[in-house]
């Protein structure tokens, strides 16, 4: 890993020379929503913001994958192959770290036994450069749940701006060297002693999770779940907006007799989660259904792949429209 | 406002009821819908400005209706949803009593429907501003541009269901956009995908809509999808003269046959 100094006014300029050579996303701000977007200028990119409405994960886990086509002839069904040739390469500028950590995450999700050719592809395709928070707001809780508004965990490059406007790029992987190599004569050595701690946004410590997963197991039985999830309308928002939410639901889409089978979003608020062909459902009720979203992100994720299915963005409780606060609820199972 | 906690508190306590769905203070200034089963947690009731939500989605809930007999705090869009669920015999008649809230007037309880019907005669039913303008200038463009409008917000629909799940209205048991042998609905969070679900879901909605915007504040995205049915509600007024959620009696008038019906829109 190398530490570099890009200077503000060289920001832009690298932005276009990125802009020559491939697909470029970005954060930007149309009709009240911050999202990620193609870019085609360093202009649009909007520099306010905490975080984007939608996070970073489609690029990688896109909310409908065509999984294979299929075309049906009168005595047979041909299966067609998705040729992953075609995954373009992506640069996306303004990840907000707790976002590149959920892209980190859903690899160990992907990348555990067998390993999904459609996530590999695409992560491989796509480079991330993050942007140190600076600011949080009263949801976030990265610092709670092992993170950290400057982390570099997931990204290809992190940018800090320090409080001359400029950039401290720590270049992480050769994905983050090559989006340098476009302009490498931008970067420059550090001369001066700079912390990039002093520029990160304070987001303030709301629950110690030493003993979270040990506390969420044993509180398997009790009412706790219910009793919260009693305002719960059982819609995917949190789901949707999380940046590790990997759980999907397959479906077949055709027209006349081709078609294709496609990977979809799913969303354990769904009330048609597991449901069985019989018509039975183990989590029949709202509650229960809550119990495995925490249950699944706090115990069965650690224990099996190591890693926590949370990055404490906060969108989940941020967009919900019932209030279900997740680092409430966690915070009243750790104490 | 203490008088919510004090209606709240004896309902509780005369066993007439045992729980009460209504509102309390959620976190960072915001609402959350609450549910009172005892003296301690009336005490966390409260009604004001922000309570917006139509509550009435809970009526049906196996989640609150399992605890017993419900009372429910009431703004307007819930009692035009207890209203209509009732026509369309969702919920029975004897089976709540509604604790009417305005930020207006001192909480009372109503009992009969007879209550919440000469309550409801008495208001006026009012888009806010920005929804007023924005139908207004939905109603000047021209078909194509209302298109191209929708088409854009279509876009950025994420399929998450929650204007579904917020409405009172929508109670199906199963939603047509989830049924996929055979698929009515493309699942595809795409602009066609996107376009039938909410097309279809607003004409399931017409005459049915009780105007409550729900499905708009909870959109994720900021589409102001509350305009497609408040759009139909008005239709409805022009081609029947009827509002929804103001009467047990009112008629369904987009489900109900009648051998006089003159047939002549089939042309």
């Amino acid at each position: 890993m190398e530490t570099k100094l890009l200077r503000k006014e060289s920001h832009s300029e690298w932005i276009e020379r990125l802009l020559d050579n491939q697909e470029v996303y970005g954060v930007v701000s149309q009709n009240k929503r911050i999202s990620y977007q193609r870019i085609t200028s360093p202009e649009e990119l909007v520099k306010d913001f905490i975080i984007p409405d939608m996070s970073a994960k489609s690029f990688v886990f896109p909310s409908i994958e065509n999984l294979f086509a299929f075309i049906k002839r009168k005595d047979e069904i041909n299966i067609e192959n998705i040729n992953l040739d075609t995954i373009p390469n992506k640069v996306i500028i303004g990840v907000r770290p707790c976002d590149a950590v959920g892209i980190k995450k859903l690899g160990s999700i992907f990348g555990w036994s067998p390993e999904d050719c459609f996530f590999s592809k695409r992560i491989e395709k796509t480079t991330i450069i993050a942007y140190a928070c600076n600011k949080a707001d009263d949801y976030c809780f990265c610092t709670s749940i092992g993170g950290s508004p400057g982390t570099t965990q997931g990204s290809d490059i992190l940018f800090t701006q320090v409080n001359t406007g400029d950039y401290i790029a720590e270049i992480i992987t050769t994905k983050g060297e090559s989006a340098v190599s476009v302009a490498p004569e931008l970067f420059e050595e550090i001369t001066t002693d700079l912390q990039k701690e002093k520029y990160l946004a304070n987001v303030p410590i709301r629950f110690d999770d030493t003993h979270l997963e040990e506390r969420i197991n044993k509180s398997f039985d009790t009412l706790i779940f219910d009793e919260y999830a009693m305002r719960c309308i059982g819609c995917n928002i949190c789901a949707f907006v999380c940046p590790v939410c990997a759980c999907f639901d397959i479906q077949d889409e055709n027209r006349g007799n081709k078609g294709y089978r496609l990977r979809c979003w799913d969303s354990c608020g769904n009330k048609l989660f597991t449901l069985h062909t019989s018509g039975h459902n183990p989590r029949h009720t709202q509650g229960m259904r809550w119990r495995q979203r925490l249950m699944h992100k706090f115990s069965y994720m650690p224990k099996r792949i190591q890693v926590k299915g949370c990055v404490g963005c906060g969108r989940c409780s941020r967009y919900c429209p019932v209030d279900m606060n997740i680092s409430e609820q966690l915070t009243s199972i750790v104490s | 406002m203490d008088k919510i906690n004090k209606i709240a508190t004896e309902l509780l306590a005369t066993g007439k009821v045992q729980i009460i769905i209504g509102y309390a203070e959620g976190s960072k200034g915001r609402i959350r819908p609450f549910f009172a089963r005892n003296e301690k947690e009336c005490e966390k009731l409260i009604f004001d400005e922000r309570c917006v939500q139509n509550l009435a989605v809970y009526l049906y809930k196996e989640e609150t209706s399992r605890r017993g007999q419900q009372a429910i705090v009431a703004n307007i869009s819930t009692l035009r949803g207890i209203i209509r669920l009732t026509t369309e015999k969702q919920i029975k008649e004897d089976d709540l009593i509604a604790i009417i809230a305005s930020d207006k007037e001192q909480p009372f309880e109503a009992h009969t429907f007879e209550d919440i019907e000469n309550y409801l005669s008495n208001q006026t039913f009012q888009l806010n501003e920005s929804d007023k303008t924005l139908l207004e200038q939905l109603n000047a463009m021209t078909p194509s541009e209302r298109r191209t409008f929708w088409q854009n917000e279509m876009e950025n629909c994420i399929r998450c269901y929650a204007c579904r799940q917020a409405c009172p209205l929508c109670y199906c048991s199963q939603c047509v956009v989830e049924v996929n042998q055979p698929q009515w609905i493309p699942a595809t969070a795409n602009r066609t995908g996107n376009t039938e679900w909410h097309i279809m879901r607003a004409m399931h909605l017409a005459g049915r809509c009780v105007e409550c915007g729900q499905c708009g504040k909870v959109c994720p995205e900021n589409i102001p999808i509350h305009l497609l049915p408040i759009r139909l509600a008005e239709e409805m007024k022009i081609l029947y003269g009827s509002t929804t959620g103001i009467s047990k009696d009112e008629n369904c008038e987009m489900s109900t046959y009648k051998h006089e019906d003159t047939e002549n829109f089939i042309g």
